[in-house]
This record gives C-alpha cells, sequence and structure tokens, in this order.
C-alpha cells in the first residue's frame, strides 16, 4: 500500500507482524534444507540438532498468534490491514507444520543412519531444494505484498509431486526386491511425504498472501501431479 | 425456493450456495426503496456533489461514510429536501421514490417530510412533555382521537425502546431525560407519523457508548418496518449497524458495497485508505 497509516505505531505494528512471520520462515526453510542435509551426509549430530530447534518454531507461532490477537482486539483493523493480519496468523499455522514436518524427516534421517544405504538420494535433495526455493519465494511474497509473485509459488508445486510420484516407485520396487530394504524404505517414504506435505503447506501460504494482497481467493483446483494414491504394484509373475 | 418433502415439511435449504463469491457478500441487498440518478447539488455556485448514482434498498440501513466535507450529509439533506429551506440551494438529477422524483419543484414537501425522517446529531427535543413531544409532529399530519393518540405515542416510545423507562412521567418535561434517553425520544417522535425512510444524521456522536449500543440496537430492530440512511463518522459503526456501506470523497460516490466486502476487500484503492486510516 502506497501511504502510511495516520497512526505511526500502527505501521510499526504491521512491519513488526511481518518480520516475525518472515523470521519464522527462515527458521522454516533452515529446517527443511538441515534435515535433509542431515539426511544425504548421514550426518545424526545435524538431525539431533533440527529436531530440538522445533521449538524455536512452535514458540514463534504461538508469539506471531498472541501479536495478531492484540492487533484484532486494539485496532479493530479492516480491508487490507485485516486480511494481512489474518494471513499472517494462518501462514505461521502452516510454518509450524512445515517445522514438524522437517523435525519428523530429522528423526528418521536418524534412524537411516543407522541402516545400509538404499538407492540414490537425488530425488530427496532436488526435493527439498524445489520445496525451499518456493518456500523463500513465498516469504519473499508475503513482505512485498506481490500477489503475482504469490501465484506463481503456488503454481511451482507440481514438480514437487512429480519428483515425489518417482520415488514413492522406485521405494517400492527396493522393497518388493529385498524384503530387508522394507524398514530403510518405509522411512524414506515417510520422509519424501513429509517433504511433499512441506510443498503444500507452502501452496496454502501463497494462497493467503494472494488474499491479503487482492482480497479475493486463488480457484480451488490448484495444478497438481501427485499421482501415489492411485499406484498399483503387481509382484512379478504374481 | 421451497421444496415439499414427502413427510410435509417444507425445506427452505434447496438452491442456497454456501461457497464462493454468494458467501463472502453473505446478506443480499433488497430492492431498491430510494433510486438515486444523475444527483448533482450546489451550494451557489459551489458543486457539492457530482453525479451520484445509486440504490438505497428498502427495509435495510445504508451507511454513508467520508471525510468531512466529502458530501454525505449533503446527500441526507437532499433526501428530505432540508436544502428547500435555502435560498441558493439547489439539486438537480433525479431521486426516485415510488416513481416520483422527490426532488422535483412540484413535490408535495408536506407529504414527502411524513414519508422521510430524520433524527440528528445533538438529540432535539421540544421544551414540552414527553407525550406532546411525541403528539406534536402527528397532529400536523393526523386527526387522531384521545385514545388513538395515546395509543400512537405508546406505541411510537415502545418501538423507540424508551417506553419502559418514560411510561410513569409522561407528563414531565422532555428536557430531563438523559441525552441517550432524548435522543431515543426523537426517534420516537420520528416514527410516530409512520414515515417509510428514517435518515440519522450522526446519531450517537454525542452519547457514551452505552447509549450508542442501544441507539445501534434499535436502527437494527427498526430495519424491519423502515428503510434507514445513516451517516456516521465511526467507521465501526457503519460496519456494526449498516447492511450496505457507500464511501464519498469531495462531492463523489467512490464506492457502494455490502457492508463486509467494504470491509474485508475494498475495490477502490480511496475506500482502503481511508477505512483503514490511512488519511481522512
Amino acid at each position: 500500500m502506497p501511504t502510511e497509516h495516520i497512526v505511526r505505531s500502527y505501521d510499526d505494528e504491521l512491519r513488526r507482524l511481518r518480520d516475525m512471520v518472515a523470521r519464522m520462515g527462515g527458521l522454516a526453510e533452515r529446517q527443511v534444507a538441515d534435515a535433509t542435509r542431515a539426511l544425504v551426509r548421514r550426518d545424526t549430530d545435524l538431525a539431533t540438532e533440527v529436531v530440538s530447534r522445533d521449538a524455536q518454531i512452535d514458540a514463534l507461532e504461538r508469539e506471531v498468534e498472541a501479536f495478531c490477537i492484540r492487533l484484532l482486539a486494539l485496532r479493530q483493523p479492516v480491508a487490507q490491514d485485516l486480511r494481512v493480519i489474518v494471513a499472517a496468523m494462518k501462514a505461521s499455522n502452516d510454518l509450524e507444520r512445515i517445522g514438524d514436518y522437517a523435525r519428523n524427516a530429522a528423526k528418521r534421517a536418524i534412524v537411516l543412519a543407522s541402516l545400509p544405504a538404499l538407492g540414490s538420494l537425488n530425488g530427496f535433495e532436488r526435493m527439498a531444494h524445489l520445496v525451499q526455493e518456493n518456500l523463500k519465494a513465498a516469504m519473499d511474497a508475503f513482505v512485498n505484498s506481490d500477489a503475482g509473485a504469490a501465484r506463481r509459488v503456488w503454481e511451482a508445486d507440481e514438480p514437487v509431486d512429480a519428483i515425489y510420484n518417482g520415488i514413492f516407485r522406485e521405494l517400492l520396487t527396493f522393497m518388493m526386491e529385498d524384503p530387508r530394504n522394507i524398514t530403510a524404505a518405509t522411512h524414506m517414504l515417510f520422509i519424501a511425504k513429509n517433504l511433499e506435505r512441506i510443498g503444500d503447506h507452502t501452496t496454502n501460504i501463497a494462497e493467503r498472501i494472494h488474499y491479503a494482497v487482492m482480497g479475493d481467493s486463488l480457484p480451488d483446483d490448484r495444478p497438481k501431479a501427485d499421482e501415489s494414491a492411485f499406484a498399483v504394484v503387481r509382484p512379478a509373475g504374481g | 425456493m421451497s421444496i415439499t418433502t414427502e413427510n410435509g415439511a417444507t425445506a427452505e435449504a434447496a438452491g442456497q450456495s454456501f461457497g464462493g463469491v454468494q458467501a463472502r457478500s453473505s446478506v443480499a441487498l433488497n430492492a431498491p426503496r430510494i433510486a438515486i440518478r444523475g444527483l448533482d447539488f450546489f451550494y451557489g455556485d459551489n458543486r457539492a456533489l457530482k453525479s451520484i448514482d445509486f440504490d438505497i434498498p428498502d427495509r435495510q440501513v445504508t451507511g454513508m461514510i467520508g471525510p468531512s466535507g466529502c458530501g454525505k450529509s449533503t446527500l441526507l439533506r437532499v433526501l428530505n429536501r432540508m436544502y428547500s429551506l435555502y435560498a441558493g440551494q439547489r439539486a438537480t438529477g433525479e431521486v426516485m421514490m415510488d416513481g416520483e422524483n422527490i426532488i422535483a419543484p412540484d413535490a408535495d414537501l408536506n407529504a414527502l417530510r411524513a414519508r422521510i425522517g430524520m433524527v440528528f446529531q445533538k438529540p432535539t427535543p421540544f421544551p414540552m412533555t414527553i407525550y406532546e413531544n411525541i403528539a406534536f409532529g402527528v397532529r400536523l399530519h393526523e386527526k387522531l382521537s384521545k385514545s388513538q393518540m395515546d395509543e400512537r405515542v405508546e406505541w411510537a416510545l415502545a418501538r423507540a425502546a424508551i417506553w419502559d423507562e418514560v411510561k410513569d412521567r409522561l407528563d414531565s418535561s422532555a428536557l430531563g431525560l438523559s441525552g441517550g434517553q432524548q435522543q431515543r425520544l426523537c426517534i420516537a417522535r420520528t416514527i410516530a407519523v409512520r414515515p417509510e425512510v428514517i435518515l440519522f444524521d450522526e446519531p450517537t456522536s454525542a452519547l457514551d457508548p452505552i447509549s450508542t449500543l442501544k441507539i445501534e440496537e434499535l436502527i437494527d430492530e427498526l430495519k424491519r418496518d423502515f428503510t434507514i440512511v445513516i451517516v456516521t463518522h465511526n467507521m465501526q459503526q457503519a460496519a456494526r449497524c449498516a447492511d450496505q456501506v457507500a464511501f464519498f470523497y469531495l462531492g463523489e460516490l467512490i464506492e457502494v458495497a455490502p457492508a463486509a466486502q467494504m470491509f474485508t476487500a475494498p475495490r477502490h484503492p480511496k475506500t482502503q485508505e481511508y477505512i483503514t486510516g490511512r488519511f481522512g
């Protein structure tokens, strides 16, 4: 918005809210990056760090919520101010979930480090990279009130789904080849699913930002490519 | 739409939509009671209203907001032709009510003022008894017997939610009432002549918060029977009371929309700036 509020402290508070959400976003990004790095490098120390750092995101979420409630009560916001505050509150919720998924991935990375390596982790790295990029772009869109950028984030989740499908099929094959792979493959499957969910929460955030800026919602049907729900595997000769 | 089911019950639900666009502006607006078209207003050479076009829905509350000097009070003065009392003030265009242009020179002003009542910013009780405050206006328009008048006074005071407070002192002076009571008395006086439209010009700006809420509750109650237009400087009040909100700026109607849309997602940047407190 071009002009400032007549009451300047209101602007300061809204800026502070954006900063808090951006800080949360930055922390969530780092958690996703470190969880993936811990997985790829079989680094249990880093994974443990990710698990313990999640409390910071949870604390920030509570802080954002309390601050939003305060703004609603004291400023009685309307129009774009109201939409931004509601978007911040909901986005902080999504970021908290993203943090939980990263922590869960890190926990599984600790287990996986004690099991024999299975296949290539390139897919995981690419997926993590994509969701991080999207998360970062979403946070930038929030800070800059950029609806166009939010829409691009919203549309960019499709490749994440595509990689997830590939990983899903690959891991099924490993499990069919040798049942001893099942423990590791299952953990990996969950990690892939976690990353895919992180991508979905990022698109939620993009939707909130679009609403905050434009005052209308993106369409219900987002471009999606997750087909794993329809996958069927028939053992050879079965 | 209503559908009769097998057991004879009537279901209203069919045909309702709960998603998307419809849900956002949850209150649908009624058919227009007053239709304003191409309205201009002049104080001498000064054009205070510029080609105003909008509809005032029947038996709903229309709130008019905008910074000082935006034209909202002027529009209210046009609607009951108060400006006709002053030389050099004139309105052109159409303000249609029941197929009649009420700003036409040949419109019957007395009949009009009985159909369109007005409540002002400061309570304006007459220096008479409470009873006479109500009966006075009724006598100008109707000949009623004593018992009919008693009934009408009670009805008006009850509709204005002040009957219980004054029924034991109808013969005391109205000037002894509190500010909030005086304002409700003025509302009773306005509805006593059974108008179709009630105009409120900042009706609560001189009242304390509790009296204000009582007036707002009363407005909500009155809209079942009356079409209401309220000018207010208090945007929260417009948000609380109005079904439709119109935003004026420098004599122009910038935006008119259902209240829910106006306060969540106004379309015009100027509206956005004003209601979020960025200018005014």
